[in-house]
């Protein structure tokens, strides 16, 4: 029986090979969302009490931070389950390690972006809080609405948004 | 801010957010006939954009940065923040508890303020709807309030997540495990609220961007304990969570083939009630599933 290296069978995948990068777990720990992640030691209830995990159990916050540790980070940030995570907080208040669960998964996140791999439903929301200052269109049929039901008028756009943007160079982040 | 009670007065600034303008707007009509009539005080400011919360999964900072720039707003106006969405109240909480925190975050943070004019200092605290009405309002004003007591009335309560967690940022508020504050608004009007299965669980809301159908799975956990258990409905306090559980509820019934008929209102749906509201001015029809058999046990059908 040919033995299937472990990253392979950790990623449930079946791709050739695992680049291994022994700095990543650093990267991610030096990060602030990171804190306290080295402490993990695989527990699971992390995973046990997750809403996500109840439903999909393909989706494990413990795999996930293991793979971090382990040093998988293209198989950790190529992955689609670091954009499932539904941001409960549930793991991060129950972790017995004080592991910022939650957050981990949110840096892994802004990491894949700094790598250039966007979720894209994440990247439409961004480009109409650019644009508009709100993910929801605000039009001239919204605001009489509003004066109808006694409600004041609301901004349709907020130009400072742009500048906050731009001087931050986000959306050149999210190509 | 420590005097937000100014002259006796209370007085926030009203941090709506971008869902429940453009699409609960029951929510917000609601909210400000009960926080009228209770005596708070609220302040629109047109400025007021996104808390940040859409993009700190692509970019934490420059989510802080929005959630630092509506603060500087508070800060401007002289008011702390008193918000509607939960989502919206986590992020500009972890913002304002960051920033307390960290004196190099703030300074970087104001250097790209200052391109729009704006500068935080600090000290806004940012508080949810219902936490305010706890805190500040309490019982006996409350309670002196109801004219019309929800006697016999079973309510689920739906804690949304961002209301109490990351309980760090929210200074330990109450216990995010063993939460009791909107049970207790429930009790004041004379409703009974419904302990049930998966109570504290997400409402799924947060993936169904990413995932719909895991999202919806999510809800139907918790729409189906409550159903068999017989809640006249679900009260909540996040439009997020109301479009998981009110919006989405027909397309839940059909994709998993059950039948739920769960009606949704909002908290101060259920205190503008028991206050004497009917339920027009609280724009009860606006919601999806009808709260019919609430209403006839107060004798209002």
């Amino acid at each position: 029986m040919a033995t299937q290296p472990l990253a392979q069978i950790i990623a449930g995948d079946n791709r050739q090979s695992a680049a291994i990068d022994h700095g990543f777990a650093l990267k991610v720990a030096s990060r602030a969302g990171g804190r306290q992640m080295l402490r993990c030691f695989a527990c699971g209830t992390c995973t046990a009490g997750c809403p996500v995990a109840e439903i999909d159990e393909r989706y494990s916050p413990r795999r996930i931070i293991r793979m971090v540790l382990m040093g998988f980070k293209d198989e950790v940030l190529h992955s689609p389950f670091i954009w499932l995570c539904a941001g409960c907080y549930t793991c991060q208040e129950r972790c017995p390690q004080g592991v910022h669960v939650a957050e981990v998964m949110r840096t892994l996140r802004n990491m894949a972006v700094e790598e250039g791999i966007v979720h894209p439903a994440f990247k439409a929301q961004a480009e109409l809080i650019r644009r508009m200052g709100r993910i929801y269109e605000i039009e001239d049929f919204d605001n009489k609405k509003r004066t109808r039901a006694g409600l004041p008028e609301l901004r349709k756009t907020l130009e400072d948004i742009k500048t906050l943007f731009e001087r931050q160079k986000v959306n050149e982040r999210l190509g | 801010m420590n005097d937000s009670d100014n002259g006796g007065k209370r007085r926030y600034a009203l941090y709506l957010g971008c869902t429940i303008p453009a699409r609960v707007q029951q929510y917000e009509i609601a909210s400000r006939k009960v926080a009228k009539a209770l005596g708070l005080e609220f302040v629109d400011l047109s400025d007021f954009a996104c808390c940040g919360y859409p993009i700190a999964s692509l970019d934490a900072r420059a989510a802080r940065v929005l959630a630092a720039r509506n603060l500087a707003l508070a800060e401007k106006a002289g008011c702390d923040i008193c918000a509607l969405c939960t989502a919206c109240t986590g992020s500009l909480t972890e913002a304002a508890h960051e920033l307390a925190n960290d004196p190099a975050l703030l300074e970087s943070i104001n250097a790209d303020l200052a391109a729009v004019g704006l500068r935080y200092t600090g000290g806004i605290k940012v508080r949810h709807l219902v936490r305010v009405l706890w805190e500040e309002i309490g019982r006996q004003e409350i309670e002196a309030a109801v004219v019309r007591r929800l006697n016999d009335v079973i309510l689920a309560p739906h804690y949304g997540c961002h209301y109490l967690k990351p309980s760090e940022a929210h200074g330990d508020f109450e216990n995010c495990e063993a939460p009791h504050t909107l049970d207790d608004l429930i009790r004041w009007t004379g409703a009974r609220p419904l302990d049930y299965p998966r109570k504290l669980k997400c409402c799924g809301g947060g993936v169904l961007a990413t995932d719909e159908k895991l999202a919806l799975g999510i809800s139907r956990q918790k729409l189906r304990d409550i159903s068999q258990r017989g809640a006249d409905a679900i009260a909540l306090i996040c439009p997020f969570c109301n479009i998981m559980y009110d919006t989405n509820q027909k397309k839940i019934e059909t994709t998993f083939g059950l039948d739920l008929q769960v009606p949704v209102l909002f908290l101060p749906q259920v205190l503008g009630l028991a206050m004497g509201f009917e339920p027009r001015e609280l724009a009860t029809q606006m919601n999806r599933v009808q709260p019919k058999r609430l209403l006839e046990k107060i004798s209002l059908k």
